[in-house]
């Protein structure tokens, strides 16, 4: 791990060792572990799914195996606000495809992404049980529904 | 027993048997793809769907055990059908350029089209086609995910088997693919290069990195002096690429076809495997005598030796220094032969023909070099050698015998086993035992079956003139490290130990002739190889390393002894921790 790199924050490496230490004998613990290393960096690493393959005695092939299956986890950094939008098909139909054009267009990066200065990051998820606002989105905790392509600026605005 | 009925046919099978195998013991070929007994049983592909009386849906017959009354239908109009689209499906997103491809006529996702009659992929038009990039920056192994099916069995032996695990499925659904984590190539994981993933896969998404090019071009460049040699299990493995069954023995035959595709020398790796034992003979010795670090652990499987230095750093003073015999034989060419034949041994282009390829990486290091060049220059797999084979045309099986080029041609029964797993061990012992005697054990003494058989971890303790060795031979990766765990907890010891990386030792070798599930599944590839191999260890005149003339005159006009400073020069090498990823 090179020396400035988030993963090699001791009191976090700490917590993530903790985790490990009281999983590793459990059989089928490994999501469980990798839920817990998102929450404490936000994303997964190489670094840090290597600290959990090490730990937890699985092939990094397999650990990244099951990261890359589950969409909930991230092999890229998120911003501090964190834009999920719903790409279910009741939004879908109701032109959320354009509502992430524009995201994509204002914030110049791709689904998946996270901005150059870590604000903000875009991700497109299913449906999110709120069919009745679509196309539905949030920041956060913040939900925006019945959107069109113009609201985004004054979404971002508000960050 | 239970009481089915399988196609209208009653019988009685023992409980607990799938439906597949009690299906082939009526004489009924149930289609499979995922499958391969004792490796991989997970009833993915659903090639093997079969109807059942009385049950809701098709079920897969290789994961369902049989019980009183079951009356199965495997050829059912609905049967047939439902194989049918499931094939066409896994066809539709497949790269179809068999005539180009490697496995083309020993492919079992070909073979399937042919049985099932598929005459016309439905889905071609309409249905999606993945592209992903061809990984070939390892030296041994390549890795074309565009004629993966998803079996998984390459991710089974390499976790399960040789608990490696380099390769796993990534992403889900339509973009599920087989790679490596964070899409690495092999080249940059602690992959091994042994090939076990190779000799099972279906298609042709896994190969070895074929050297065949680079070795014509030797042969057709007239300024090359091009040796070959052959190592043990490679004669017991080439005779099934050409219609000869598992288990036999041709080695005049391939003798003589490497003599016509035009090589200068065609010598036997078996001689240099006697060196192996002289010199590793001769280092257990030492290291018992004097007080050496113990166990020692031998060192002519390249896929072992890369995994020991990734996994097992604190081992690499117990393996041996002697470099695998395939690596000596180069040496000896370049030096003492050069010399001895006035050869420029920059003019000398040594092939390795390897039941292995974890062959080719091992030729790549660059400490594998006794005189500035490398000790070999090109390793192929024995299914390399027998593409070359047909490739100029040779009529494998209706050739004569001959024998191999002299001085490395009278090679002993004891470099022969050398190809089944416990064979070094059996070697170093008829070797060992003369030496501490100083007498030669007559022929009735020499065969030691404790070490013999294709269980994982043998042990064994052998009284040699007076002496109580204790011994462990471990095959396949696993195995290895179940037993470097016990040793590392304290909990064994022993004096030598012989490890190979591939289950049953190189006559079972990741470079084989590859033999399709539905033959390997029931047939015991490493007994019925293994069993030749020790057939041939009898039938020869010479059966201990030491009485090989060749190793005899090498030792008086060469090296002086065993261990000299010369031979360490030449003979031995020095491994280094490696990192995972």
């Amino acid at each position: 791990m090179g020396n400035n790199c988030e993963c090699c924050n001791d009191e976090k490496l700490a917590k993530l060792q903790a985790i490990i230490a009281e999983s590793k004998d459990q059989q089928g613990s490994l999501i469980h572990v990798l839920h817990e290393a998102q929450l404490i960096y936000g994303y997964l690493p190489i670094e840090v799914q290597k600290v959990i393959a090490e730990g937890m005695n699985i092939p990094l092939a397999e650990v990244y195996g099951v990261v890359t299956f589950y969409a909930q986890f991230s092999l890229k950094p998120k911003g501090e606000y964190k834009i999920s939008i719903c790409l279910g098909t009741a939004c879908y139909v109701k032109g959320a495809d354009l509502v992430l054009d524009k995201f994509k267009e204002q914030l110049k990066i791709e689904v998946g992404d996270c901005t150059e200065d870590g604000k903000f990051s875009l991700d497109a998820c299913r449906c999110i049980g709120a069919c009745g606002l679509a196309p539905v989105l949030t920041v956060n905790s913040d939900v925006y529904g019945r959107l069109v392509p113009e609201d985004v600026p004054g979404i971002l605005a508000k960050y | 027993m239970v009481n089915i009925k399988i196609d209208g046919v009653s019988m009685q099978v023992p409980e607990g048997t799938t439906i597949l195998e009690a299906a082939r013991s009526a004489n009924i070929k149930i289609p499979t793809l995922c499958y391969l007994k004792g490796i991989n049983e997970i009833g993915a592909c659903r090639m093997c769907v079969v109807e059942i009386k009385g049950a809701r849906a098709l079920q897969a017959a290789c994961v369902y055990p049989v019980a009183e009354g079951l009356e199965i239908l495997t050829n059912s109009e609905k049967v047939r059908k439902a194989r049918k689209v499931t094939l066409e499906l896994i066809l539709s997103n497949h790269d179809r350029q068999c005539l180009t491809c490697s496995r083309s006529e020993n492919c079992e996702l070909q073979s399937l089209a042919k049985d099932l009659n598929v005459t016309n992929i439905r889905f071609q038009e309409i249905g999606e086609k993945a592209y992903h990039p061809i990984d070939n920056a390892s030296a041994s192994i390549v890795r074309n995910p565009d004629k993966c099916v998803l079996c998984r069995r390459c991710i089974s032996v390499c976790k399960n088997i040789q608990t490696v695990g380099v390769i796993d499925t990534m992403e889900r659904g339509f973009k599920t693919v087989v790679g490596c984590a964070f899409e690495k190539s092999l080249a940059e994981t602690p992959c091994v290069n042994c090939g076990q993933c190779i000799a099972v896969c279906p298609t042709g998404a896994l190969t070895e990195k074929s050297e065949i090019e680079d070795v014509w071009k030797a042969i057709a460049d007239p300024d090359k002096y091009v040796i070959f040699q052959t190592a043990p299990a490679v004669r017991f493995s080439i005779g099934e690429a050409f219609g000869m069954p598992i288990g036999s023995r041709p080695t005049g035959k391939m003798v003589t076809a490497i003599r016509r595709l035009g090589v200068d020398k065609i010598f036997d790796t078996n001689t240099a495997a006697d060196l192996t034992i002289m010199e590793e003979g001769t280092e257990l010795l030492n290291r018992i005598k004097n007080g050496g670090k113990l166990p020692l652990i031998t060192s002519c499987s390249p896929g072992w030796i890369k995994f020991c230095e990734h996994n097992f750093p604190d081992f690499l003073d117990n393996l041996s220094s002697c470099k695998s015999p395939h690596e000596m034989f180069g040496a000896v060419m370049k030096t003492y032969y050069a010399k001895q034949e006035g050869i420029d041994p920059a003019k000398m282009f040594v092939v390795s023909v390897m039941p292995c390829t974890a062959k080719k990486f091992e030729a790549d290091r660059p400490e594998l070099s006794a005189t500035g060049y490398p000790d070999v220059d090109a390793v192929i797999t024995t299914r390399e050698l027998a593409q070359m084979i047909k490739e100029a045309g040779i009529e494998f099986a209706n050739l004569e015998d001959t024998d191999f080029d002299n001085p490395l041609g009278n090679a002993s029964g004891a470099g022969v086993i050398f190809g089944a797993t416990g064979g070094v061990m059996e070697a170093a012992l008829r070797t060992v035992a003369d030496i501490l005697t100083g007498e030669s054990a007559p022929v009735d003494k020499i065969e030691y079956t404790a070490v013999r058989g294709i269980e994982g971890i043998k042990e064994a303790t052998v009284n040699v003139a007076g002496m109580d060795v204790k011994l462990a031979v471990a095959s396949g990766l696993g195995n290895a490290r179940k037993l470097l765990d016990k040793i590392r907890a304290g909990e064994a010891d022993y004096h030598f130990i012989e490890i190979m990386a591939c289950p049953g030792g190189c006559v079972n070798g990741g470079g084989q002739i590859i033999q399709p599930s539905n033959i390997r599944s029931w047939v015991d590839l490493r007994v019925e190889r293994a069993k030749a191999t020790y057939e041939e260890d009898r039938d020869l005149p010479i059966r201990k390393s030491h009485d090989n003339p060749f190793i005899k005159k090498l030792y008086a006009e060469y090296y002086g002894e065993p261990g000299s400073h010369q031979a360490h020069h030449d003979l031995h090498t020095h491994y280094q921790a490696r990192n995972n990823y």
